[in-house]
């Protein structure tokens, strides 16, 4: 996965370096900018047992900013924001790999260095009893849920 | 063996003399002696399939995880562009114009139409409206919810799309859409139970031809659809696991 390029990033922006799962580093560039979550649709995209992308829908590709092609084989953390806290996605990866549900609001890092904010609902897809996929699906939140954790994730960080 | 065929209580009563056609033709096509049971009700229909009592079904995406999980259904086909969506709307002269506008205590007039529940539900999440701090008002059809919002007894409504846009021009007058799903994956399918199950690719390719011959065109035009697609099983498990991810 590649560091943010500048000439991809709209508007005045700040520098962030990111951990991520599985040892990854990666340079991001982000901005004050929400795109705000269309009304009615859903955000769907599904990736192995890596975390790896296989698929996406129309809305995960038009709120990403990224190509279905730069998507597809990168990992799930390609979304994320310097504001999210490790133990968020620590808590999401120690809960699906148990076989359950783990639903939570998530703030994403777009292409272009904006952001927007989902209710995100991430299941094992298990196939003859064993996972063999991960999908999430993300929808609207509410004003307060995203207030509530905007206040929480800075005091996790 | 006379197998038995049901279709899910909410389809429309547009087409309840269309099912009657297609299970002649069905009879016709396969030889075999098919009975068709409309149930008036989604826990009247529950108790067949729970009893065993259902051998071929036009599914409502809500039951899709049971008949395949634990009722050994296969999917077999769904009718060509019908996705099912929701939306929800208010009277035209509402004060609302934004879902996040409404408040606790929320009274909504829904039938009991279940995905259509759950998608509506969905859309309501960003009011921070539940069903534990709403109102159900509960309606045995959708001309009935709209009833409940002119007469102002209700103060949202959930309906299916494609109902509320088969609502006459009039009733549409008076109402006003605040969302509409945009989800284009969830849809009804046509499933087969296990004692019908040696007859699946059968089935599905006489499904699939329908639309090729003109007698078929009729037939399916009764329905409403314009022809069948396959549905294969993954493309079903995949959409049983997003509802399950919107169920909760």
């Amino acid at each position: 996965m590649r560091d943010f390029k500048p000439e991809d990033v709209v508007g005045d922006y700040k520098e962030a370096v990111l951990d991520l799962y599985g040892g990854l580093r990666r340079v991001v560039f982000y901005t004050d900018l929400e795109t705000p979550y269309p009304d009615g649709k859903l955000i769907v995209s599904t990736t192995d047992t890596n975390g790896i992308i296989t698929h996406g829908n129309k809305a995960f590709v038009e709120m990403s900013g990224y190509t279905l092609d730069e998507l597809i084989g990168s990992p799930h953390s390609i979304l994320r924001h310097p504001d999210m806290p490790a133990v968020a996605f620590k808590d999401l990866w120690d809960t699906v790999n148990k076989g359950l549900h783990w639903q939570g609001i998530v703030k994403n890092l777009r292409k272009d260095g904006g952001y927007y904010w989902v209710k995100a609902t991430v299941i094992p897809n298990i196939r003859q009893g064993k996972v063999v996929s991960y999908t999430s699906v993300r929808r609207k939140p509410s004003h307060t849920k995203v207030e509530e954790c905007t206040a929480l994730y800075a005091s996790l960080k | 063996m006379t197998y038995q065929f049901t279709v899910s209580p909410d389809f429309s009563p547009d087409h309840l003399s269309g099912w009657y056609i297609f299970n002649t033709w069905l009879q016709k096509q396969t030889g075999e002696g098919i009975h068709l049971e409309m149930y008036n009700s989604f826990q009247d229909q529950g108790a067949a399939i729970q009893n065993d009592g259902v051998d071929l079904i036009y599914a409502n995406p809500f039951d899709a995880a049971m008949l395949v999980r634990d009722k050994g259904f296969c999917p077999l086909t769904k009718p060509v562009g019908v996705a099912d969506e929701a939306l929800i709307a208010v009277s035209a002269d509402s004060a609302i114009y934004d879902v996040a506008d409404l408040s606790l205590g929320t009274k909504i007039a829904m039938t009991d139409d279940p995905d259509v529940r759950m998608m509506g539900m969905m859309l309501l999440e960003p009011g921070d409206l539940s069903a534990n701090n709403t109102q159900i008002v509960h309606c045995n059809a959708y001309i009935l919810v709209a009833k409940q919002l002119l007469q102002g007894h209700a103060d949202v409504g959930v309906f299916l799309a494609e109902a509320y846009d088969d609502l006459s021009g009039m009733i549409k007058s008076k109402l006003r859409v605040l969302v509409r799903s945009e989800i284009s994956v969830i849809h009804h399918a046509l499933m087969v139970g296990p004692k019908l199950a040696h007859r699946k690719e059968e089935l599905q390719a006489l499904l699939v031809a329908m639309a090729a011959d003109d007698k078929g065109r009729d037939v399916l035009k009764n329905l409403g659809f314009q022809a069948w697609a396959t549905v294969d099983h993954e493309d079903m498990e995949f959409m049983i696991d997003l509802m399950d991810a919107l169920a909760v």
